[in-house]
């Protein structure tokens, strides 16, 4: 069959630059051209995430992360050859695990490639005529009725499979520009006014959140700092900017603060499928703190966060980055004798956080397996 | 004791001297002049018509009378006060508790009094810095880069040169740690003290604490006095309000000298030395022990424990800015204890390896919380979360009759500009001050919950956090 694509080349290929927008441009390129294209940009991709590891955080934000592979995702189901959904599902997976390979910590992009398994496995089944319904979960009366495991191959071809599939991607793709706005959207209903926000580190998704805020009511924000990378300094002068008033503190000084805190709003690298956080170093001890005071802790977490690992995966939960940063070089001689540590992230178990606020509204952490079960597919969560 | 009274009316106590010098003076005489002076001070002030200005002959007589009269009530009311152990004061007023200025900042009263009190002294005042968090704004706030002896003349004609230079050396952070700038401020005394000589009319008992005074308020302006130096203080001036009158001024000198070493070696070194052997008993083989920032005590201990032979391994925790886990790391690994690094930020990644927790205290207070450098508080609040022991060593002489529950009432306000950090060839917080609504806060010491703390070592013995007030109330005991 012939591919028709629907996306347009881009000229430059330029790793900062992907922006997948899709148009018909018939004549740009000839065929056997468009298959190594594809490889280019995946790899561009592939050596970008791998170059954004370090512990400052990402090149971009997880939000830039999570449209990024899903508009390659898009292009992949476009461009490569692929006869049935099984295919296509092969193919996803195999290029979804080298790129969760490249960067294991950013898990926006295991995510993405699930949810678009996910609407594979949707768009087939509305294809084949039976409800969605059905084949949905696993039940145990089904598995005692039916006498075994249902043999589902995938291997059906239809026409307008491809079609769907894109389209569905697309929707995905809207809805991923419009995350930041929807959780920012619901600023006005969390914080009033005269109140002491506190919030670690650098979250876009907490700054959106606070600037809307900030709008209508006045509040006052503490930032702790961070170390060593000291990311707060950033979030505290963009804040200071646009009239919020902030103080910088130390991460030694968070308890010290904590009893004249209302409410403390963090955002966090992944949600993990128990409820519980990966997030930044020091936010375990934020929430103790906050624990212990009964203040209420807030997490600012879109959907494409939600991740379907558990926390006891030891060997792939911390990552550590270079102890210069904690001890630099300078010191001389007691750099041999020492051992330094410079952990990234934090686990934060789900007994310590009081509410999540994501684009589709805000839910109490007992209910993110819910909400995990409604993204992917359980024969998913491994890739 | 005509020519007295010729000066008493004439107001002029330098006639006195010319007139009484080269004449022993009894006790009971310097008393009755310095009882004068004061009377003649009390009269300007409250611009008091009733004082007869008689011609000096005709009243000598109904005057002595008179003045035997005052003297003797004068002599009643101190020895009342004495028994109640209570402030020299004015007679026959109610003794008020004052608090302390450096936390009424926000006061204008206040500042106003202090004010006029520096300028008596002749000590210049330090002026804040920065924009203050307003929830701070009772503190002060100072600058490394404009310490006090600035604004001084130096040589100065007020303050001791060995003050000027702890002055100094506190303001610049060069002595820091609350045993250190005890023992600094007692070498200091110990200088003050060899250097003095007693004016011809004044006893060494009282005039030595007044010559004090201003010393103490120009250490204050450079940086607040700790609960420790403030005990220490407490201590030198009952030792110099103690010496017999009797006493030879080379006598009192030698006495006071030896007060201090005293004090110093009980109350700093062989303490230190008992606290580490009550802590050996809790140090185990194969122990993993976490320590934060720089406690002299607690490295004292660590390095007994691994002289004794025992095995373990130590975890520093460090924090910005001040980065004292540094100084501590360097000593351990230099009496070759196997050592690892982290910041405060990692303390939950590290904590499920460790077996124990020894934080050093800058003060207990009375109501039992430990107040203890910046920090002290979190690391026990995760230390309790994943159940490990926490012990806090401290000497006695830190225990302080204070009371407080939250970290803001009382604090010290360090430097703002300490957290701006060049990062990667960029400075985000470069011009702090130009942002109308930024404000960058530099805590130097909170306070812990008794319930976070398991144990507390000192030199009379392990005592939990709870204890305090008792171990206050017997040394208060003792000192009578």
């Amino acid at each position: 069959h012939k591919i028709t694509s629907s996306c347009k080349h881009e000229a430059t290929l330029s790793s900062t630059n992907q922006k997948a927008a899709c148009s018909r441009s018939p004549g740009t390129m000839p065929g056997p051209y468009r298959e190594t294209d594809l490889t280019e940009k995946v790899e561009a991709f592939l050596s970008d995430l791998k170059r954004g590891g370090s512990g400052t955080g990402p090149l971009r934000g997880s939000a830039e992360t999570a449209r990024e592979t899903t508009a390659l995702l898009r292009r992949i189901t476009a461009q490569v050859r692929w006869s049935s959904a099984g295919d296509l599902m092969e193919v996803i997976r195999k290029e979804g695990r080298r790129m969760s390979a490249a960067q294991p910590s950013e898990t926006t992009v295991g995510n993405m490639i699930r949810r678009v398994l996910k609407i594979i496995r949707e768009e087939y089944a509305r294809s084949r005529g039976s409800s969605e319904e059905a084949d949905q979960q696993e039940s145990l009366h089904k598995l005692l009725t039916s006498g075994g495991l249902s043999e589902e191959n995938f291997r059906q071809y239809f026409t307008a499979l491809k079609a769907n599939v894109i389209e569905a991607i697309n929707e995905l793709l809207t809805e991923l520009e419009g995350t930041t706005d929807n959780i920012a959207m619901q600023a006005l209903e969390h914080i009033h006014s005269n109140e002491v926000i506190m919030t670690i580190g650098r979250s876009r998704t907490v700054e959106a959140f606070l600037k809307d805020a900030a709008r209508k009511r006045k509040f006052h924000v503490i930032v702790a700092e961070c170390a060593p990378f000291c990311q707060g300094h950033e979030m505290a002068t963009s804040l200071s900017k646009d009239g919020i008033e902030t103080t910088v503190i130390t991460d030694a000084a968070i308890f010290a603060v904590m009893s004249r805190v209302n409410k403390v709003i963090i955002g966090t690298q992944t949600v993990l499928a128990n409820g519980g956080l990966r997030a930044v170093n020091g936010t375990h001890t934020l929430a103790l703190a906050a624990k212990h005071h009964s203040t209420p802790l807030i997490v600012c977490a879109p959907m494409f966060k939600l991740s379907p690992q558990f926390p006891n995966e030891e060997d792939t939960f911390h990552k550590f980055v270079s102890p210069h940063e904690v001890l630099p070089f300078t010191e001389g001689e007691i750099l041999s004798k020492v051992n330094v540590h410079c952990p990234v992230f934090d686990y934060v178990p789900p007994e310590l956080i009081t509410l999540f606020i994501s684009n589709i509204g805000g839910h109490a952490p007992s209910y993110i397996y819910r909400l995990m079960s409604e993204l992917y597919h359980p024969e998913d969560h491994e890739l | 004791t005509a020519c007295c009274f010729f000066s008493y009316y004439f107001k002029e106590p330098s006639f006195i001297s010319y007139v009484i010098e080269g004449k022993e003076l009894t006790k009971e005489e310097k008393q009755r002049l310095r009882k004068e002076k004061k009377q003649q001070k009390k009269g300007k002030e409250k611009k008091d018509a009733s004082l007869p200005q008689v011609s000096v002959a005709e009243t000598a007589a109904p005057a002595s009378q008179l003045k035997a009269e005052r003297r003797a009530r004068q002599e009643a009311e101190r020895t009342s006060k004495q028994s109640k152990k209570g402030d020299t004061g004015q007679p026959a007023t109610t003794i008020v508790k004052r608090l302390p200025e450096h936390i009424q900042v926000d006061d204008p009263d206040v500042l106003k009094k202090l004010a006029k009190k520096l300028e008596r002294q002749q000590i210049p005042r330090r002026l804040d810095y920065g924009y203050k968090v307003s929830l701070f704004s009772h503190l002060l706030q100072y600058s490394r880069k404009a310490p006090l002896t600035q604004q001084l003349s130096i040589p100065s004609a007020v303050i001791h040169p060995a003050i000027v230079r702890l002055g100094l050396q506190y303001s610049q952070g060069i002595v820091a740690g609350s045993n250190a700038r005890s023992i600094a401020l007692l070498h200091a005394f110990k200088q003050v003290i060899s250097d003095y000589t007693t004016p011809s009319n004044e006893e060494l008992s009282r005039d030595l604490v007044n010559k004090l005074k201003p010393y103490i308020s120009f250490l204050n302006q450079c940086r607040p006095l700790s609960a420790s130096m403030g005990n220490a203080i407490k201590y030198i001036k009952k030792e110099i309000s103690n010496i017999p009158s009797q006493f030879k001024e080379d006598d009192a000198k030698k006495k006071l000298l030896n007060c201090i070493e005293c004090f110093i070696e009980e109350k700093i070194v062989l303490a230190a030395k008992a606290i580490a052997k009550s802590s050996i008993e809790k140090i185990n083989d194969g122990d993993v022990i976490l320590v934060y920032g720089c406690s002299s005590l607690v490295n004292h201990i660590l390095c007994e424990a691994f002289e004794k032979g025992r095995k373990f391994r130590v975890i520093v925790v460090d924090s910005r800015p001040r980065l004292e886990g540094r100084e501590a790391l360097r000593r351990l690994v230099q009496k070759g204890i196997s050592c690892t690094y982290v910041l405060i930020s990692a303390v939950s990644y590290i904590l499920p390896e460790v077996s124990k927790v020894f934080l050093g205290a800058h003060a207990l207070l009375a109501n039992g919380y430990v107040m203890s450098r910046v920090g002290t508080s979190q690391i026990a609040l995760v230390a309790k979360a994943f159940n490990v022991p926490v012990l806090v060593c401290c000497e006695t002489y830190k225990f302080c009759e204070r009371v407080q529950t939250d970290s803001f009432v009382s604090n010290e306000l360090d430097d703002p500009d300490d957290l701006i950090v060049t990062r990667k060839g960029e400075t985000q917080l470069k011009d702090w001050q130009q942002v109308p609504r930024l404000g960058l806060l530099n805590l130097v010491y909170d306070v812990t919950p008794p319930d976070f703390v398991d144990l507390v070592i000192t030199d009379l013995g392990m005592i939990p956090c709870t204890s305090v007030p008792v171990v206050l109330r017997v040394k208060n005991v003792d000192l009578l």
